[in-house]
C-alpha cells in the first residue's frame, strides 16, 4: 500500500520526528532559522501534556533540558550557529555527566552572526570539537524532509541508549524547504526508553557500566539518590582523584560510543558500484551533488555519490571501502572542506582527492560540482 | 533531642572531611539549612540539591538528597528544568555570590520573574573563594581582592532589591553571626510556594579575611555583627545611621501563583477547550 505524503516543512518535521520519539519537554531561544521548532511545540507540547518553556538564552535553554532530562523527561533544544556556541560549555557537560538530550543545530552562514537565513555547513567541526577536553560526539545530518523526521526518532533512540548528547546538524535549506513526507504509523519505527536501575538503592552504582559501557542513572525522585558532578568522578559519581579512575571514565566516555558506532552509521550510495568518481557530500549539498552525478552519468562519466548521514563518529571504514577503486574522490560541501580534509585522512596516500567548497550564502549548485567532476575525469 | 544528630541523616559522613576551611561560614549555612528541613520534614528523596561551581557549591556532594554539581552560573536553570519536569520535587538551588550575581545572574532574574518555585540560597561571603580571593559583583566597595588590590571600586549589587525587583514573592537576607535567625528564615523559604531568595551573609576567613585585616572567623563574626541592623529595628533609626549598613529579615513575602501550578492549570484547561489559536 502507499502511503499518504504530508507536505511538510523541515523544522516541523524534526518537530514531529521528536513527538514520535518522546518528546516532552523543550526549553529554546529564538534563533533564526530554527525558530519553528520552538513555535511549533509550543503549540503541540502542551496540548499533549509536555513541557515548552522559552529561556533567557540558549545557556539556559540547554541547562534546563539537561536538568529535565535527569528528572526523567526526553528533552531537546534547537538553535542556530550563534547559540550553539553558547551552548557548548553544557553539551560537556552532559557528555561527562550522561544524560541524554538532543540538540538541534539548524546551519547558517558564519562565523558571528553571519547570514541567518543563508544556508551553510560551516558547523560540521563546531559539532565535534565545540566543548573542550577529548571526548566523542555523535552527529546526524539529514538530507531532506522525511529523513529529518526519522532521524530525529533515531538522534534520540542513540541518546538514549549511549547516555550522551547527540546533535542533529540540519543546514537552512533542509530546515525551511517544503516537501512530501510519509509519517510512520505508531510502532512501525523503533522508540528507545530509558532504561531504569534494577537493583536496590543500597547496591546501586550510577555511574557502574554495563556491558555496552553504558551505566543506567536514575530519575530523580525515584528513591536513588546519588551525586551528579561535572568534575571527574567514579562510579558513585563522587568526585575522584585516582589517576587510574580518571582516565578510566574520560576513555570509558569516548569508547562507549566507538563500540556501539555500527548501529548508527548511516549512509547512502547512489550508483557507486562502478563509479570511477565518487562524490562525497551531505545535507542539502548532496540534493545538488546527486543532480551532478545523474548529469555525469548522462554524460558518459561513471560518477556516483556517497551521501553521509552520520558525520561524527566519521565513517572512515565506510568510505575507504566505497573508495577503493575510485581515480578520484570529490568532497562538496558548503564550507571551506571541513569533511574534505577528514576524508584526505582516510583515503590512501596515492589517491586523488579533490574539494568542492562554497561559503557564499547561497545553495551550491549542481553545475558547480558538476565542473568539478568534469574536470577531474578529463 | 540534639538538633546536631537530627540532621546528621542528611549528611554523607563517608564524604567528610569536608573541602572547606577552618572557620569558613559554608557549614554554619548548610547547618541551618538541614535544620530548616528536619523542622519541615521533607521526604529526603524527593529533595534535590542543585548547585553551580565554587567553595559553597560543593555543599551538594555532602547531602544526602539528590545532588546535582552542574556548571559556574547556571544551577538555576538546570533547576528550571528540574521543576518544571516534576513539580512535585522540592529543588533548592545551593550557589555562591561570584555564582549567583555575576555569571549567573541572567538566569537570577528570569527565574525571579517567572516565580517557578525554587528556593535560592546564596552564600554570599562577596569573594571567590574557590580561586583564590577575586572581586565579585558582591564584594563591598572599597575592600580589598586579588582582583581589587588597591580596594574594590565597584558598587556592589543588592541581591535582595534585585530579587524583589525581578520579581521574587519572598525575598530574606539572613547572616552566619545569627544562625538561629538564619535558620528561621530559611524554614520560612522553603515554606513559601514559588520563587524564594535567601541572601546567607557568610564569611571567608581564608582570603576576604586575609585580604581585608581580619584574620579570623571570630573578627569576621564580629564586622558583620556591628554593620548588620535587622530589618524591625531600621524604623527606629536616623537615615544616616541605616546608610551602609547590611539589612537583615524578610523584605517581601507575598502570595502569587507559583509557575509550574500555573502552566499546568492553563494547559489542564487548553486541553478541555482546544487551543486559543
Ligand atoms: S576559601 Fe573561603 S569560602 Fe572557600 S572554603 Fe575557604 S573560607 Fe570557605
Amino acid at each position: 500500500m502507499t502511503k499518504r505524503k504530508k507536505l511538510m516543512q523541515g523544522n516541523e518535521a524534526c518537530v514531529s520526528g521528536a513527538l514520535y520519539a518522546g518528546l516532552n519537554f523543550f526549553a529554546g531561544y529564538p534563533i533564526t532559522p530554527s525558530t519553528e521548532i520552538a513555535e511549533t511545540l509550543a503549540k503541540r507540547l502542551p496540548a499533549i501534556g509536555g513541557n515548552f518553556i522559552q529561556m533567557e538564552d540558549e545557556i539556559s535553554s540547554i541547562a534546563a533540558c539537561i536538568g529535565a532530562s535527569l528528572a526523567g523527561a526526553k528533552a531537546m533544544t534547537a538553535t542556530s550557529g550563534p547559540g550553539f556556541s553558547l551552548m557548548q560549555e553544557n553539551i560537556g557537560y552532559a557528555i561527562m555527566t550522561e544524560i541524554p538530550c538532543v540538540v538541534v543545530n539548524v546551519q547558517r552562514l558564519g562565523p558571528s552572526t553571519g547570514g541567518p537565513t543563508a544556508p551553510a555547513q560551516g558547523d560540521v567541526m563546531q559539532a565535534r570539537w565545540g566543548t573542550h577536553g577529548d571526548h566523542e560526539m555523535v552527529v546526524l545530518t539529514p538530507a531532506g524532509v522525511e529523513e529529518v523526521f526519522t532521524l530525529t526518532v533515531e538522534a534520540f533512540n542513540i541518546s538514549e541508549a549511549l547516555r550522551t548528547p547527540v546533535i542533529l546538524l540540519m543546514d537552512e535549506v533542509i530546515a525551511h524547504m517544503r516537501e512530501g513526507a510519509s509519517v510512520p504509523e505508531r510502532g512501525e519505527l523503533l522508540v528507545v526508553a530509558r532504561k531504569e536501575p534494577k537493583e536496590p538503592p543500597a547496591e546501586y552504582l550510577p555511574f557502574k557500566p554495563q556491558e555496552d559501557l553504558v551505566p543506567v542513572p536514575a530519575a530523580l525522585g525515584t528513591g536513588y539518590r546519588y551525586h551528579v558532578t561535572g568534575l571527574y568522578h567514579d562510579e558513585t559519581g563522587f568526585p575522584t582523584g585516582n589517576p587510574e579512575k580518571i582516565d578510566g571514565l574520560i576513555r570509558r566516555l569516548k569508547h562507549k560510543i566507538i563500540l556501539n558506532k555500527d548501529k548508527f552509521s548511516f549512509f547512502e550510495e547512489h550508483l557507486t558500484d562502478d563509479a570511477e568518481l565518487v562524490l562525497i557530500s551531505y545535507g542539502a549539498s548532496a540534493r545538488a551533488a546527486r543532480a551532478a552525478v545523474n548529469q555525469a552519468r548522462a554524460e558518459g562519466i561513471k560518477a556516483g555519490l556517497l551521501r553521509l548521514i552520520t558525520l561524527w563518529p566519521f565513517p572512515s571504514t565506510a568510505i575507504s571501502r566505497i573508495c577503493a577503486n575510485a581515480s578520484a574522490v570529490i568532497t562538496a560541501e558548503m564550507n571551506l572542506g571541513q569533511i574534505y580534509a577528514e576524508v584526505c585522512r582516510v583515503l590512501d596516500s596515492t589517491q586523488r582527492s579533490l574539494s568542492v567548497t562554497h561559503v557564499d550564502g547561497t545553495l551550491i549548485q549542481p553545475q558547480k560540482i558538476f565542473a568539478a567532476i568534469k574536470e577531474a575525469a578529463k | 533531642m540534639n538538633r546536631s544528630t537530627g540532621i546528621a541523616k542528611y549528611l554523607r559522613l563517608d564524604r567528610y572531611p569536608t573541602i572547606w576551611c577552618a572557620g569558613c561560614g559554608n557549614g554554619q549555612v548548610v547547618g541551618a539549612l538541614l535544620r530548616a528541613i528536619d523542622t519541615l520534614e521533607l521526604p529526603q528523596d524527593k529533595v534535590v540539591i542543585v548547585s553551580g561551581i565554587g567553595c559553597s557549591a560543593r555543599a551538594s556532594g555532602y547531602l544526602d538528597f539528590n545532588t546535582f554539581h552542574t556548571t559556574h552560573g547556571r544551577p538555576v536553570a538546570f533547576a528550571t528544568g528540574i521543576k518544571l519536569a516534576n513539580p512535585e520535587l522540592h529543588v533548592l538551588v545551593l550557589s555562591g555570590d561570584g555564582d549567583t550575581t555575576a555569571i549567573g545572574g541572567n538566569h537570577f532574574i528570569h527565574a525571579a520573574r517567572r516565580n517557578i518555585g525554587l528556593k535560592l540560597f546564596i552564600f554570599n561571603n562577596g569573594i571567590y573563594g574557590m580561586t583564590g580571593g577575586q572581586c565579585s559583583p558582591l564584594t563591598a566597595h572599597a575592600c580589598s581582592a586579588t582582583t581589587a588590590p588597591n580596594g574594590n571600586m565597584d558598587t556592589p549589587f543588592d541581591i535582595c532589591e534585585l530579587g524583589k525587583a525581578a520579581g521574587a514573592t519572598f525575598v530574606a537576607r539572613g547572616a552566619t553571626y545569627s544562625p538561629v535567625r538564619l535558620e528561621a528564615m530559611m524554614t520560612d523559604a522553603l515554606r513559601h510556594d514559588g520563587f524564594a531568595v535567601l541572601d546567607c551573609v557568610t564569611q571567608c576567613p581564608t582570603y576576604f579575611g586575609r585580604m581585608n585585616k581580619m584574620s579570623s572567623a571570630a573578627e569576621m563574626l564580629q564586622w558583620q555583627k556591628e554593620r548588620t541592623i535587622p530589618l524591625e529595628k531600621t524604623a527606629l533609626l536616623p537615615p544616616h545611621a541605616v546608610k551602609d549598613k547590611i539589612i537583615t529579615g524578610v523584605f517581601k513575602s507575598e502570595s502569587k501563583p507559583e509557575y509550574t501550578a500555573l502552566y499546568r492549570n492553563f494547559h489542564r484547561q487548553l486541553r478541555k477547550d482546544g487551543p486559543h489559536v
